[in-house]
Formats: structure tokens, sequence, C-alpha cells
């Protein structure tokens, strides 16, 4: 009870605070705010993107190349954190051994399974569906230039697509296709493939992630094309590691770290 | 940014976010948090800002109340407050 | 009535709500007692923070940040987009224009063929990107640091039987005097 009243107390003072704040705000949508066209003598950096982005990279998304090129540095350290988010459910909730608890528990699920009609329809369902959504998945990534979409939107929904087949099935049908051993693998692919595009233009006398310097390898045009390949490289490899962690952590968290049974 | 759009969106959002932590059972609580992330995914739509929109879609109102519901089903479902 | 509130309100009413919105986050996240409503009341002080910076990029009439195929903008939106064309518009209405100069013809053609390569792109009419992707990132960390607070409180949960704090905090303190 006296949490409450500090946590009201508290909550108070600092939203009264706020709010008078937000009195010397610029006014909601002004397009020559601070935050969106600079204070004089020094402009704001959005507008560069906004107007020399699509002659630099080519891709008319202008998200995208902010994400993945001019951002390189920060998206790829931002997939790291995802990846080691991973790898820290692993250590905090993963259960090994006790093999013989583990047979009997999925002995149990395969009779629950099949003694359960109502999984029937939902499970065939969700076998119908589970292609279109991959699809789309992939769609949403190699699209990412032109449309909303990129490596985290698609391997979200491409690690969503193996969370309704745990959850319509079991987590056993769901491992099936991808494996614990495969999506660890999978998470350092992704990171392994947005590194080397990093270091291969390193090799090729430039600065890491600089991806004009690519050109000799994609073979293309000039530097903007080649800029615009390896995006797409970037993502597909953020794509990997999103897909493979979004689904560790549901496995993870469903089966109380077990890997077995599921919800 | 429709002003009128704008206020509906956020009253509900304001709603949406007491009831879901105001709900007893855990598992209506995490139900209305996906709708929160789905009416905060509207609104980012409406500002503009489509790669946002189509991130808290897909995280915040799929993935993240699915992480919800597995732990809620793996503890306890009731809440005291 | 009405200038009221378009002069006073309408500016900061979206401030003001997220404010709200943090607020609600961060009293849940002192005052609730059970782990997962700490944790749903986390989010929603991270959404509220995420929503703040998304809306210092909007721009009034401004289009989402994806260009045409050509670096244009989007067709629809495409006569207001270039800011040359904004004084020709008054021309157009009383008929065919005067020809002033070559530069004007070269604007109308540009104008019906959707294609702008000379043209500079008026960043007022384009929504800002930056806020854009540096919220991107954030939504998905947090999504996957949501899921590490969810395996610590199933550990909790483990270890206590229990995820209501107090019950927690009674139980740690039992068994500290036991040992």
């Amino acid at each position: 009870m006296l949490s409450k009243v500090f946590a009201t107390i508290a909550v108070a003072i600092t939203g009264s605070i706020l709010l008078y704040g937000v009195s010397d705000f610029p006014a909601f949508g002004d397009p020559h705010s601070p935050a969106n066209a600079g204070v004089p003598g020094s402009e704001s950096v959005s507008l560069y993107f906004i107007e020399e982005s699509y002659k630099d990279t080519k891709v008319p998304n202008i998200v995208t190349s902010v994400l993945a090129d001019y951002r390189g540095y920060d998206t790829m350290f931002e997939t790291v954190v995802i990846f080691a988010a991973g790898m820290a459910i692993f250590a905090i909730l993963r259960v090994v051994g006790n093999k013989e608890e583990t047979a009997a528990k999925a002995a149990e699920e395969d009779s629950f399974t099949n003694g359960d009609h109502n999984r029937i329809i939902v499970g065939t369902t969700v076998r119908i569906v589970v292609p279109v959504i991959q699809l789309f998945a992939l769609y949403v990534v190699a699209h990412g230039h032109h449309s909303p979409g990129g490596g985290f939107q698609g391997g979200v929904i491409l690690g969503a697509s193996f969370i309704i087949i745990a959850l319509a099935e079991n987590l056993n049908a769901a491992l099936r296709r991808l494996s614990e051993l495969n999506y660890v693998r999978l998470a350092a692919i992704g990171i392994f493939i947005y590194a080397a595009f990093g270091i291969m233009a390193q090799v090729l006398g430039s600065n890491f992630l600089d991806y004009g310097a690519l050109q000799p390898i994609f073979m293309t045009d000039g530097p903007e094309m080649a800029r615009s390949h390896s995006m797409l490289g970037v993502e597909i490899g953020v794509a990997f590691t999103v897909t493979a962690i979004m689904f560790a952590i549901y496995a993870n968290l469903a089966s109380r770290g077990q890997l077995v049974k599921g919800l | 940014m429709i002003f009128a759009f704008d206020i509906i969106i956020l009253v509900f959002l304001v709603v949406a976010a007491l009831i879901s932590l105001n709900v007893k059972d855990l598992l209506s609580a995490s139900m209305i948090y996906g709708i929160y992330g789905f009416l905060i995914c509207l609104l980012w739509a409406e500002m503009g800002a489509v790669d946002v929109a189509f991130t808290e879609a897909s995280v915040g109102a799929g993935v993240s109340t699915v992480l919800l519901v597995a732990t809620v089903f793996n503890t306890r479902r009731r809440s005291s407050d | 009535m009405a200038e009221f509130i378009h002069d006073h309100i309408q500016p900061y009413f979206n401030y003001w709500v997220y404010v709200i919105i943090m607020m609600i986050g961060l009293w849940a996240l002192i005052a609730k007692n059970n782990l997962i409503k700490k944790l749903i009341g986390l989010s929603i002080f991270q959404t509220a923070i995420i929503l703040f910076y998304v809306s210092m990029g909007v721009k009034d009439g401004a289009t989402i940040p994806i260009l045409g195929h050509h670096g244009s903008s989007p067709p629809a939106s495409e006569h207001r987009l270039f800011e040359d064309l904004d004084e020709e518009e008054p021309k157009k209405a009383h008929g065919k224009p005067v020809d002033h100069h070559a530069a004007d013809d070269e604007h109308g053609e540009d104008h019906t063929h959707g294609h702008a390569g000379h043209h500079k792109t008026n960043p007022d009419l384009i929504a800002n990107p930056l806020p854009h992707v540096l919220m991107l990132t954030a939504i998905v960390v947090g999504v996957a640091t949501l899921g590490v607070a969810l395996a610590i409180s199933q550990m909790i949960f483990k270890e206590f039987g229990s995820l209501e704090e107090d019950e927690i905090l009674e139980e740690i303190k039992a068994s500290a005097s036991d040992g």
C-alpha cells in the first residue's frame, strides 16, 4: 500500500514536470522544428538523407538505405544485441540432460496429439497457411528497397511462421523443421554475413561497411548499385538472425527450456 | 496526420494501457497488451512511419503477445493486482 | 473555440498523451506487485518513448519516406513535391501558361512524365526518416530484451513458486534468517 502512495507521488511529480516541459516543444507536425530542419547554421542530417540518399544508393525507401548503409555499423550491433539476447535466454532457461524424463514427456505428448481431434483442423489450416506466410516474409525481405519492409520485419514474420507451427501442432513439429542446432547456426551465420560485407569492403581498400568499394564483386556500373545490392545482402543476414532468435526465444519460453511439448 | 483520428486512437491507447494493467487475469492482460500494440501500429501508420508500423504490427502485436502468453501458461494465471 | 483548439491544444495534445502513457507505465513499474504486470508496464513505458521519437519526425501534410522509382515522390502527391511547381499552379489555373522561359516548359514536361531528374526534392513534404530508423531497431531489440526478462521471471517462478513481489521478498527473508 505504501508503495502505491509513493508511486503516485513520484509519478505525479515526474508527470507534471514533463507536462510543463511540453509547452516549450515545437508544435506537433512542424516541418521546421530543430529535429526536422536543424537549427540555423547546422542543417539536420535528415535533410541530406531525403535529398541525396537516392542519388547515393538508388534505393527508393529512405529508411532502408539509412538503416543498412549510412547507419550500418549501428544496425550490425543491434543485430548482435538480438543474438546476445537469444544466447542469454539459452543460458538462463535451457535445461540440458535428463534424457529419460524428456523421452517420457515426448511419449505423453504424442498420445496427447493423436487423441486431440481439435488439433487436426487447426493443424491442417496452419499447414496450408504457413507456406504463404513464409513466401510473404521472403517478399518483405527482398522488396525492402521499394516498400516498407526489410530484414527485421521479414525475419520476425519468418520466425512467427515457425511459432505458428509450434502453437498449432506442438513444439516438436516446429523443431523438426528448424532444430536447435540449426537455429543457433542460422543466428550466427546471419551476423557473419553482415560482418563479411564489412570485411570485404575493408579487403578491397575502403572503410568497414563502405559498400561502394564492393563494385568489382557485384560487377555493377557504379558504386550506387553496389551499395544497393550490398544492402540486400546485409538485410538477408539480419533476417537470418532475427528469424532464429525469435523462434529460439519462443521455444525456450514455451517449454521452460526443455524444448519438448511446448504450450 | 489527421487530428480527429489522432484523438480517437490516443484515447483508446490510454484505455487499453489502463485495462491491461488493471485486469487481474494475466492472460487477458497479455491479449489487451496485443490490442495496445496494434493501436500503436495504427498511430504510426497514420504518422507516416510505415516501416515502424510494420515492425510494430509483427513484433508488438504478434511475437511479444505470444511470448507473454507462453510465460503466463508456464507460471500462474492469476495476479493479485 | 475552434481557433483556440487549433492554436493551443492541437500542437501539444499528442505530447500530453505520451506523457500520460509514460506515467502509466512508470506507475505500473513502481506500484504493481506482479512481475508480469511490471513487464507490461515497462513495455508501455518503452512504447511511449518510441512514440515520442517518431512524432518528432512528423511533418504536416508530408508523405511516407519512400520515393518513387526515379527518386521522385509517389505519383499521388507529385505535383506538391517540387518547390517550383507550387508557384506554377496559379498560372495553370488561368489556362495555358505564357512562355516566359524554357525552364518552365521543362517543368511541365517533367510533371507529365513523372520523371524528375533535375528537380530538388522538397524535404518538407517527406516525413523525417531518421527517427524511424532509430526506433525500428529499438522495437526489435525491445522484444528480444522482453524475452530475456520473461525468461528470468520464469526462473524466479521455478525458484520461489510465485511471481508476486511481496511473496518473493518474504521467501528471501525467510531463507536468509534460516541460514
